[in-house]
């Protein structure tokens, strides 16, 4: 089961390395991960994406707590929340295809953020699962290159 | 104000956090702080190895419940200190390693003697630092300590470039610490205690299952005022050793892989299983899918982490020991609509069955005249120190022989490398010990394989007259790994022979010790008394049953009721 745990983290030299050394440590995996500061100094929301059965999972979110540096560890894939990932993909736009790429870039709601006479650069945000099926579509097409952020996530409020 | 060296620093809060001893070597990086120790009245210890360094101040730390202190250099003084380290952190121990490093401006330069230090302990350490400004020497310090000895202790590192520590700092005003990211929880949870203290009173086969834990956090004594006033039977594991009296009528022993038949019958048979401080190790579980299994399971922890990581338990209570402890013994206290003797008087029958396992197989051992057996060295040590020493042990069967034939009464002293099982440990951490209680009888038990790995701090006992003595084992064996040999590798000795040995009563000669050897079971006795009566460090060299096993044994991976028995 994947399960996406956010975690607040005082932001000190060294800590990405205690949190994926555990990982590495534990035998745990980690999918995808996500690291930026929060509005409040010195402070870093890390997102990560991880698979495990429940045991594992708690032991996951226990261990994280266990770190010095660690203040918050929230498994928010335990109740509703939204994700979002962006991807970069540079794929071949030639001219008999450049019409049916930017046909599939505005079904996914995405942006051509580069272009060359052999390409176009796209920039597609939302869930994994949509950032999978464009990846898919355009697969046929010819993708030269293509970078994901990882997910980030967030809970939603209660109603 | 004015201010004062970083080095200068660094002793005052070494003081004002209460340590009055540190074990340490020297070297390049850490000079400034080693003249700052020249002037002041700090006790350093020079030890002969950085290795030894750190299982002394884990020693001292466990004999005195306060946190050690070691000092090694950058480098390779660094990562000699390693392996100690990770033996503290194994078993919870509050210590605060500080290491030099290379000034600020040369590391990641591969500098001399540079090595990232903070990157390698980062795993075997609760926390660790690096101090970039002498200005923040003095908080970090005060941080480490409180992480070390809060919680769940364990040891933290404090990494100190030279030029910080040779810089100036202003010594800041002492503060109470408050971590956001860090607030160990000690009260346990009320409704959690009502829980356990009601599966307690329906229980019919209770034990109680004893860590570590218990010894850190000092609760010998509410523990022991629950098993006696509740007549629940108590089994400790290596670590919990003392902190129930092993000569108690309710103490069962060790329990696990070496431990009593007793012991791993009660556990499999129990109906509730109380389990404080102690964290489900595999050497204590054997085969977990038959662990306890007709128990529900009371887990008293203050680290989350350790409950429900091996085994699924019904009521967890995060709490320090002391506390959930002295909760529970308070809801037995106020209770009124129960006879306390009539709970008690229930587990009678559950005795009766506990006394038929104890006559049936209890701890024994094959005597053969005169071959000195290894137990019955540990047995007349027991008998002749009165159950009153403070035993370290080396890593092997040495160290289970420790643990099974001499009976712990009291917490803190039996001092052994229990989780990451460090051969080489129980000579410098009889030095720590020993150094704590100068007034008290120390004793290594150890193997002729495991002392060669620390042998060289016998200089060191000499040097601050530490009169430590060394009961050797002497089997020509690496002996634990040669009884898995015998018994799952069809005798097959591979490289655990052992027969070139220095000779160890010349050996402790050299060093200015005493050295004695008894090679007939008939010379034990009066070797163990001229030992005690010898003012000094004293070697004794036992020649014992070369072939002789730890028994019983749980074969690994066998669920702990699959017990060889003598």
């Amino acid at each position: 089961m994947k399960h996406t745990i956010s975690v607040l983290l005082t932001n000190k030299p060294g800590v990405l390395s205690r949190v994926t050394g555990l990982f590495s440590g534990r035998g745990f995996n980690i999918e995808s991960l996500c690291v930026a500061e929060t509005l409040e100094e010195g402070v870093s929301c890390l997102t990560l994406v991880t698979k495990g059965d429940e045991n594992i999972v708690e032991q996951i979110t226990k261990q994280l707590h266990k770190l010095i540096d660690v203040i918050k560890v929230t498994d928010i894939s335990e109740k509703a929340f939204v994700e979002r990932e962006m991807v970069l993909i540079r794929v071949k736009a030639e001219s008999h295809t450049r019409a049916e790429v930017l046909r599939i870039i505005d079904i996914f709601r995405g942006k051509v953020v580069d272009v060359s006479p052999k390409s176009y650069a796209i920039e597609v945000t939302g869930a994994a699962s949509k950032i999978d099926a464009f990846i898919d579509i355009l697969r046929p097409i010819g993708i030269k290159e293509i970078v994901r952020t990882g997910i980030i996530a967030m809970a939603r409020s209660k109603k | 104000m004015s201010k004062i060296s970083g080095s200068k620093a660094i002793v005052k809060c070494l003081k004002e956090q209460g340590t009055t001893t540190i074990f340490g070597f020297p070297g390049g990086a850490v000079l400034d702080l080693y003249d700052a120790i020249f002037h002041s009245d700090l006790h350093h210890i020079l030890v002969r190895h950085e290795q030894g360094a750190v299982h002394a101040a884990d020693a001292f730390s466990r004999a005195t419940g306060k946190v050690g202190v070691a000092l090694l250099t950058s480098g390779p003084g660094a990562t000699n200190g390693v392996t100690g380290i990770a033996t503290a952190y194994m078993d919870s121990i509050p210590m605060v390693v500080l290491t030099g490093q290379v000034p600020t401006k040369l590391i990641g330069n591969d500098a001399f003697q540079e090595v990232d230090i903070v990157g390698i302990t980062r795993p075997c350490t609760k926390h660790n630092y690096l101090v970039k400004s002498t200005e923040e020497l003095v908080p970090t310090l005060r941080e480490a300590f409180h992480i070390a000895k809060t919680g769940r202790p364990g040891p933290v590192l404090v990494d100190l470039p030279k030029d910080v520590v040779a810089g100036a700092c202003h010594y800041p005003e002492e503060e109470e610490i408050n971590m956001a990211s860090y607030q160990p929880n000690y009260s346990p949870h009320n409704r959690q205690v009502e829980k356990a203290c009601k599966l307690i009173m329906e229980a019919k086969r209770p034990v109680l299952y004893v860590g570590g834990g218990v010894i850190l956090s000092g609760a010998n004594k509410e523990l022991t005022e629950l098993a006696i006033k509740l007549n629940i039977p108590v089994t400790m594991t290596l670590m919990g050793l003392g902190a129930f009296p092993g000569t108690h009528e309710l103490s069962m022993g060790m329990l696990g892989m070496h431990g009593t038949y007793t012991a791993n019958m009660a556990v499999a048979e129990c109906d509730l299983l109380i389990a404080v401080g102690a964290r489900f190790d595999d050497r204590v579980t054997g085969k977990l899918d038959e662990f306890a299994t007709k128990a529900k399971i009371i887990h008293i922890d203050i680290d989350p982490t350790s409950i429900s990581k091996n085994v699924k338990v019904d009521v967890p209570i995060v709490a320090d020991c002391k506390s959930a402890l002295a909760a529970v013994n308070k809801l037995f206290d106020d209770e009124k609509t129960f006879s306390l003797t009539d709970e008690a008087n229930k587990h009678l029958p559950w005795f009766e069955t506990i006394h038929g396992w104890s006559e049936k197989h209890p701890l024994s051992y094959c005597r053969e005249g005169d071959i000195i057996k290894p137990q019955y060295v540990v047995e007349m040590l027991d008998k002749l120190t009165g159950g009153n020493a403070i035993i370290t042990t080396e890593v092997g069967q040495n160290q289970m022989w420790a643990a099974q034939f001499y009976r712990f009464n009291h917490p803190r002293r039996f001092i052994t490398s229990g989780g990451l099982g460090t051969m080489g440990y129980g000579l410098p951490a009889a030095i720590g010990a020993q150094i704590a209680y100068p007034e008290k009888c120390v004793i290594d038990i150890a193997g002729d394989g495991s002392i060669q790995m620390n042998i060289q701090e016998l200089a060191t006992a000499k040097q601050y007259n530490c009169p430590v003595k060394i009961a050797i084992l002497n089997n020509g064996f690496l002996g634990m790994v040669r009884q898995w040999q015998e018994l799952f590798y069809d005798k097959r000795y591979s490289s655990t022979v052992m027969d070139i040995s220095p000779d160890f009563v010349e050996l402790a000669k050299a060093y200015g010790a005493v050295g004695l050897r008894a090679t007939k079971t008939g010379e034990v006795e009066s070797v163990i008394k001229e030992a005690l009566a010898t003012d000094g460090i004293v070697l004794m060299d036992f020649v014992v049953s070369p072939e002789e096993g730890v028994y019983p044994m749980v074969p690994a991976g066998k669920a702990n009721t699959e017990m060889l028995l003598v």
